[in-house]
């Protein structure tokens, strides 16, 4: 068992897949440490939100993901 | 109640509507808003991702707040992902109500809470490359005339 990181929007394509699995027990500077370059300061931007199973955090610095987790990264929509 | 869908293959406006209205014989009136890909002389392709945990259940809790702001028989949203062409259809909304203010207002809202603030990130194919869209300012601002 692992954290599963989900890419949705350009950040797939930063990080170069949809998926990713990193070792849990996983927090903020866990995930930041997971993502290198480009794809760490995308998170890191205001702008762009965290979900944990689904449902979006409202500070995602309190990020606490544990085996079998799953963590979307999601950025700005761009509408329907 | 409500008739909420994500669909992956095509979506065909005609038939959903046809049967959402077979299941409201009590209202007085439809309105519909079938949004389509513009056709654009530049844009070849474009591809529309979801996130199922957030995409789903942000389109229920649209319907639910579109229940609970107009008397309606029903609505029904129904929303593709997936690649399409220019002039395909991506979205529909409809409402059912008694009277035909309240199904006017409801499908607007409705749709323009979709445009603005439904899990969906969008891309479109240009000259053979994909680029993702970004937010449009216009988009926020239709949204803000609903704020109470």
């Amino acid at each position: 068992m692992a954290v599963t990181l989900v890419f949705l929007g350009k950040l797939a394509d930063l990080a170069g897949a949809s998926e990713k699995s990193v070792p849990g027990p996983l927090d903020w500077s866990g995930l930041l440490e997971a993502l290198p370059g480009p794809l760490g300061e995308a998170a890191r931007g205001e702008k762009v939100k965290l979900a944990l199973n689904g449902t979006v955090l409202a500070d995602k610095t309190a990020l606490a993901a544990s085996d079998g987790d799953e963590v979307a990264l999601l950025p700005p929509v761009s509408g329907g | 109640m409500k008739d909420i869908r994500i669909l992956h293959g095509e979506l065909s406006p005609g038939v959903a509507m046809t049967a959402f209205n077979a299941a409201h014989p009590e209202a007085g009136g439809l309105v519909s808003f079938v949004g389509k890909v513009r056709p654009d002389r530049y844009v070849e392709e474009l591809e529309l991702k979801h996130y199922a945990p957030l995409t789903l259940r942000g389109m229920e809790e649209l319907a639910d707040a579109t229940l609970a702001r107009w008397p309606l028989d029903g609505v029904l949203l129904h929303h593709r992902t997936g690649t399409m062409k220019p002039g395909d259809p991506i979205v529909l909304v409809s409402a059912a109500a008694r009277h035909r203010r309240d199904a006017f207002e409801a499908a607007q809202f409705a749709m323009d809470h979709l445009k603005s603030d439904a899990w969906f990130w969008k891309r479109e194919k240009r000259a053979g490359v994909w680029h993702w869209v970004e937010p449009r300012d216009q988009d926020h601002a239709d949204l803000a005339r609903w704020a109470p």
